[in-house]
C-alpha cells in the first residue's frame, strides 16, 4: 500500500516546512490529490492518520483536495474530463487522449502558530 | 527547485508567507504556501540514480508485475542466453527471502537482494544503497525486478531508462486496465508464459487491445521464459536499447 509512504512524505515535508518556520501547532495541512493519481483519499487519510501520531502534525486538520481529471483530445482537439484509465474522449471514443490535469500529488500550504522571529533567514 | 531534496524539477521555491491572523509579534497564525510535489524526494533521487547509469553507460530496467509472472524465471533465462554476449547484473526486490537473487546467481550474474519487509515497492534511495554493493560495471545492462505488485511500483522512479511490465496468460486479459498506473508507466509489455494458450481461454488480441487503450505507445513481447518462445524479439530489442544507450 504505497498511500502510507505517501503519508510519511507529506508529513515529512509538513515538517521541515514547519520547522523552518518557526512553528509550534501545525493547524492545518492541505493536500493536492488528483483523480488520477493512483491514490485512495479514504486510505491516505487513514494513513496520515497513523503516521502524524507523535509529532507536532499530530492535531492539525488534513484538508484533501480532489482534482478532477482532465485530457486533451488529440483527434478533436478538444478538453475533455477524464474520471479514470483507460482515458477515452466522450465525443469520438477515441483513447488517443493526453491527460492535462489530474495528477496532481502535492502539499499545497501548512497553516501555522508560531513565532515568526528569530528562525528565518 | 525545491529545497528539501533539490530536485530540480519545476517546483517553486518554499516559503511564500501570508499573514492571516493578527498582527503580533507571538503567536502569529499564517498561511506557508508549500506546492511541493510529495514524491519529489523520491523523483530527485531518482534522477540521480538515471544520471549515474547514464555516466556510466549502464541501460537499466525496471520489472514490474502481479505476484508470479514471471519476472526471475524470465531473467533466469535471459541472462543464460545473453551473459556471452553482455555483462549482466540483476537487483531484486522481494518483501522477503533472498531466494531471486540466489536463482539468479545460480544462472552466474551478479545479484543482489533488497529485502523491504513491509513495504510493497523498491524506491530510488533502496537502488542508491544496493548499487555500490552489487557494483555494475560500465557498459552493462542491470535489470531491477520490483516487488511482485501491480500498484504500488508504478509511483516510485528508480531511475530506469524503462519499465518492463509482465502479464502472465493465466491472469486474464484485462489487467491492463485493471491496473490502469502500471501500464501506463511501462513502455514495454512482456505477455509471458505462452506455451500455457493452448490450455486456456486466454485472448491475446484482447488483452492488447485493452493494454493499447490504456497506453497507446504500448510494445508488446510474446514470450515464454520456458520453452523460449519469442524471447528472439524480446534480446533483440534489450541488444537495441543496449547499443542506443552505448552511443550517448
Ligand atoms: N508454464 C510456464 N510457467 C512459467 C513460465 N514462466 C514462469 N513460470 C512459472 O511461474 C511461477 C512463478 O515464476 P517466477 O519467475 O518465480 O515469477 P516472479 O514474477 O518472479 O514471482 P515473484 O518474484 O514471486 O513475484 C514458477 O512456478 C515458474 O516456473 C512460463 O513461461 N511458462
Ligand atoms: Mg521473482
Ligand atoms: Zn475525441
Amino acid at each position: 500500500m504505497h498511500e502510507m509512504s505517501i503519508a510519511m512524505s507529506i508529513i515529512d515535508i509538513a515538517l521541515s516546512e514547519a520547522e523552518k518556520a518557526g512553528a509550534q501547532t501545525i493547524d492545518e495541512i492541505e493536500v493536492e490529490v488528483g483523480q488520477l493519481a493512483a491514490v485512495m483519499l479514504e486510505s491516505l487519510r487513514f494513513c496520515l492518520e497513523a503516521a502524524a501520531k507523535g509529532t507536532l502534525t499530530e492535531t492539525a486538520t488534513f484538508t484533501l483536495i480532489n482534482i478532477p481529471g482532465h485530457g486533451h483530445c488529440l483527434a478533436c482537439q478538444r478538453d475533455v474530463a477524464i474520471t479514470e484509465f483507460p482515458a477515452q474522449c466522450d465525443v469520438c471514443q477515441g483513447f488517443g487522449v493526453s491527460i492535462t490535469a489530474g495528477t496532481e500529488l502535492k502539499i499545497r500550504s501548512i497553516s501555522i502558530n508560531g513565532d515568526n522571529n528569530g528562525r528565518e533567514e | 527547485m525545491c529545497d528539501s531534496c533539490n530536485c530540480g524539477g519545476n517546483t517553486p521555491p518554499t516559503v511564500t508567507i501570508q499573514k492571516t491572523g493578527p498582527h503580533s509579534n507571538h503567536s502569529s497564525s499564517r498561511k506557508i504556501v508549500v506546492e511541493q510535489d510529495i514524491l519529489c524526494k523520491n523523483n530527485s533521487q531518482g534522477e540521480n540514480n538515471r544520471k549515474f547509469f547514464q555516466q556510466q553507460q549502464i541501460l537499466t530496467l525496471n520489472l514490474v508485475s502481479s505476484p508470479g509472472s514471471g519476472k526471475t524465471s524470465i531473467l533466469e533465462r535471459t541472462v543464460r542466453d545473453l551473459h556471452q554476449e553482455l555483462a549482466i547484473s540483476v537487483i531484486e526486490g522481494d518483501q522477503q527471502t533472498a531466494r531471486d537473487a540466489e536463482r539468479i546467481q545460480a544462472t552466474g550474474a551478479p545479484a543482489i537482494q533488497i529485502n523491504t519487509g513491509t513495504g510493497c515497492h523498491l524506491d530510488a534511495e533502496m537502488i542508491r544503497r544496493a548499487l555500490p554493493q552489487l557494483n555494475p560495471p560500465p557498459h552493462s545492462l542491470l535489470f531491477i525486478e520490483n516487488v511482485g505488485n501491480l500498484v504500488c511500483p508504478a509511483l516510485f522512479d528508480l531511475g530506469e531508462a524503462a519499465k518492463v511490465a509482465i502479464i502472465s496468460v493465466t491472469e486474464g486479459e484485462d489487467k491492463p486496465q485493471k491496473y490502469p498506473h502500471m501500464f501506463r508507466a511501462a513502455s514495454i509489455c512482456l505477455i509471458n508464459k505462452i506455451d500455457l494458450l493452448p490450455y486456456l481461454d486466454f485472448d491475446l488480441a484482447l488483452c492488447k487491445e485493452l493494454a493499447l487503450q490504456v497506453n497507446p505507445a504500448l510494445q508488446f513481447f510474446e514470450v515464454s521464459a520456458k520453452s523460449g518462445e519469442g524471447l528472439g524479439a524480446w534480446y533483440q530489442w534489450l541488444r537495441h536499447e543496449f547499443s542506443h544507450c552505448h552511443h550517448h
